[in-house]
């Protein structure tokens, strides 16, 4: 009995002793990981199936809050601001940071400090970035304001109107995720190898034909990624929306700036539905998770790799 | 590419790129200069671009006025800040070692669900882990700040991928010296991977830094409040003038600059290693 116990740990007492290292080193951050971050996943589940808030103590109500979402249209305004989002942001933030990466790509002097510019936005909170973006986007007075009084929209409020309100929501957003898929666009560039554009010139091709036919699909499997990253980052964007409306209507005139974590978290932190607000961090979940399961079948079919050629 | 480009195509290259980058660095300069704008400024037009008596000093003092614990803030933040890196560097490094070079039955599972881990979105668990951490009677306290930001998914793939790099020849030659595991990590690994440490340090500094929504939901008093939590409140305050918000986001901003400024590679090669944010 103790000798097959033994055996299961390592066949000699050297990977035996291998064994007990491993356990020991890998135990303070899987049990930390597990408890912090494990546990709460499972809690997330359950909770989802709880009607919980601050006075009555939780009970199990099956799938009430799930019903309760497919008929709140609270919820469905912060799925569509949140869709809307993602489409503004994530096309526009592709070509941007593409076209800069391209142009980077070139031996200039100086592209260090310009690379630099680009990338600082990223590492700046995002609490202070919507608060500078919220005094650029005020009427009369901001800059941006100053740059539009000309064609008549000086005194456009961006923050206010309901229908413009998502789009200083999304310039933020895009203006510190720029940099971030311009770094990971100029890795994949530097991963195309030099001989596929001699070859191409070789062959006549322009630097447009160059551009379409080696560095696009080359780069396939980065667009890729950094598409898939932009969206899962759209999914979460909060701290802009919280900071950006907080002046004048949190969460945005009739909720017009409610996203869906946004969503989450005022019916949880607010209004004390924990179990409520929990279906909505599931659902947040399982549009995350949809999108990486696509991301894991999807790159095994079109995204062009090296390797696949044989 | 190492071809020489044509005059044309350079010069065009410049315009676009210089004219994005100062669209870029232009929220920076309008922080800076209405930080150092006087009230009578803010709201008057023409709009100033640059304040036309700059007041850095007296508008410091007023933030310090409205914010009284705006220090206290920022060495809260510095502290969570550290304490975190620490945390992380001394579990991830442990951890990575082992699941590097250590096996042990169901070694590859677990660290399958240490990546797992990445996959999940902090705001889908932040009502149960607001619920642990209340549990453990934790709210308003620093360990709520610093213990679970202690162990990350993250810094454990990146540390494992750097450790995996170095030859198992020269790990071998300290064993047989007689050195233990934690000897050789400590004086034979973590030396050799210093590129990898500081990017995964400047992600880690960063990413606590910045951090907005958790601190938002577990500390509420002014002993525990961080800077991102602060600069909120000021702009919670409508009466809270614009001057002296970017005044307060020009503190709160500076620290990353600076580190950015001087660590930019590694910055570059954290993201580019890792292809996820945190």
């Amino acid at each position: 009995m103790t000798s097959t116990l033994l055996k299961f740990f390592g066949p000699t007492p050297l990977s035996r002793r291998k064994a007990l290292w491993g356990m020991a080193l890998v135990a303070p951050n899987v049990l930390g990981l597990f408890f912090f971050f494990g546990v709460p996943v499972l809690m997330a589940f359950i909770t989802s199936f709880r009607e919980w808030n601050a006075i009555k103590p939780a009970r199990y109500v099956g799938f009430d809050n799930f019903e309760r979402l497919a008929t709140d249209p609270k919820f469905e305004q912060a799925l569509t601001n949140t869709f809307k989002l993602i489409g503004l942001t994530v096309p526009i933030e592709m070509v941007l940071a593409l076209g800069i990466a391209v142009l980077l790509n070139q031996p200039l002097r100086g592209r260090n400090w310009l690379r630099m510019a680009y990338f600082l936005p990223v590492v700046t909170s995002t609490v202070a970035a919507s608060v500078v973006w919220t005094s650029i986007f005020q009427p009369r007075y901001g800059i941006l304001s100053d740059l539009l009084a000309p064609v008549g929209l000086g005194e456009t409020k961006w923050l206010v109107d309901p229908g413009l309100v998502l789009i200083p929501v999304g310039v933020v957003a895009i203006w510190q995720r720029l940099g971030f898929d311009m770094v990971l666009f100029l890795a994949g560039l530097q991963a195309i190898p030099g001989e596929l554009y001699e070859a191409a010139l070789i062959d006549g091709a322009n630097r447009w034909q160059r551009f379409r036919n080696v560095t696009l699909p080359m780069l396939s499997p980065t667009t890729f990624l950094v598409v898939v990253l932009a969206i899962i980052n759209g999914f979460q964007i909060f701290d802009q929306v919280y900071v950006m409306t907080l002046r004048t209507v949190p969460g945005g005139v009739g909720g017009s700036a409610t996203t869906l974590t946004y969503f989450l978290y005022r019916r949880a932190f607010t209004n004390s539905e924990f179990g409520y607000a929990s279906a909505v961090a599931l659902v947040l979940f399982l549009l995350v998770l949809g999108v990486t399961v696509v991301q894991l079948v999807m790159q095994r079919y079109w995204v062009y790799y090296e390797s696949d050629e044989g | 590419m190492r071809r020489d480009i044509s005059l044309p195509i350079q010069a065009i290259s410049y315009a676009v790129l210089i004219a994005g980058a100062v669209v870029m660095i232009l929220p920076f300069v309008w922080m800076t200069s209405t930080a150092c704008k006087p009230s009578a400024e803010l709201n008057k037009l023409p709009v100033r671009w640059l304040p036309d008596n700059p007041v850095c000093g007296d508008n410091l003092d007023l933030l310090y006025d409205t914010s009284p614990h705006f220090n206290r803030y920022l060495l809260n933040s510095a502290f969570v800040t550290l304490g975190r890196l620490l945390g992380q560097l001394v579990t991830c490094s442990l951890a990575a070692y082992g699941f590097a070079r250590f096996p042990f039955p169901g070694r590859n599972i677990i660290f399958a669900m240490c990546l797992g881990l990445l996959m999940i979105p902090f705001q889908a668990i932040l009502i149960p882990e607001y619920i642990l951490i209340r549990d453990l009677g934790w709210i308003d306290t620093f360990y709520a700040l610093i213990v679970p930001g202690s162990f990350s998914a993250f810094a454990l793939f990146l540390l494992r991928q750097a450790f995996l790099q170095i030859p198992i020849e020269i790990e071998e030659a300290a064993i047989i010296d007689g050195a233990n595991p934690l000897r050789v990590l400590w004086h034979v690994t973590l030396p050799l991977s210093t590129p990898a440490l500081a990017a995964f340090a400047v992600i880690t500094v960063q990413a606590a830094w910045n951090d907005f929504l958790y601190p938002l939901v577990v500390s509420n008093t002014p002993d525990t409040r961080v800077v991102t939590i602060g600069i909120a409140l000021l702009q919670g305050e409508r009466r809270t003038p614009f001057n002296l918000l970017m005044m307060g986001s020009l503190l709160a901003t500076l620290p990353m600059m600076v580190i950015f400024m001087l660590l930019q590679r590694y910055f570059i090669a954290g993201i580019s290693m890792g292809g996820v944010k945190r």
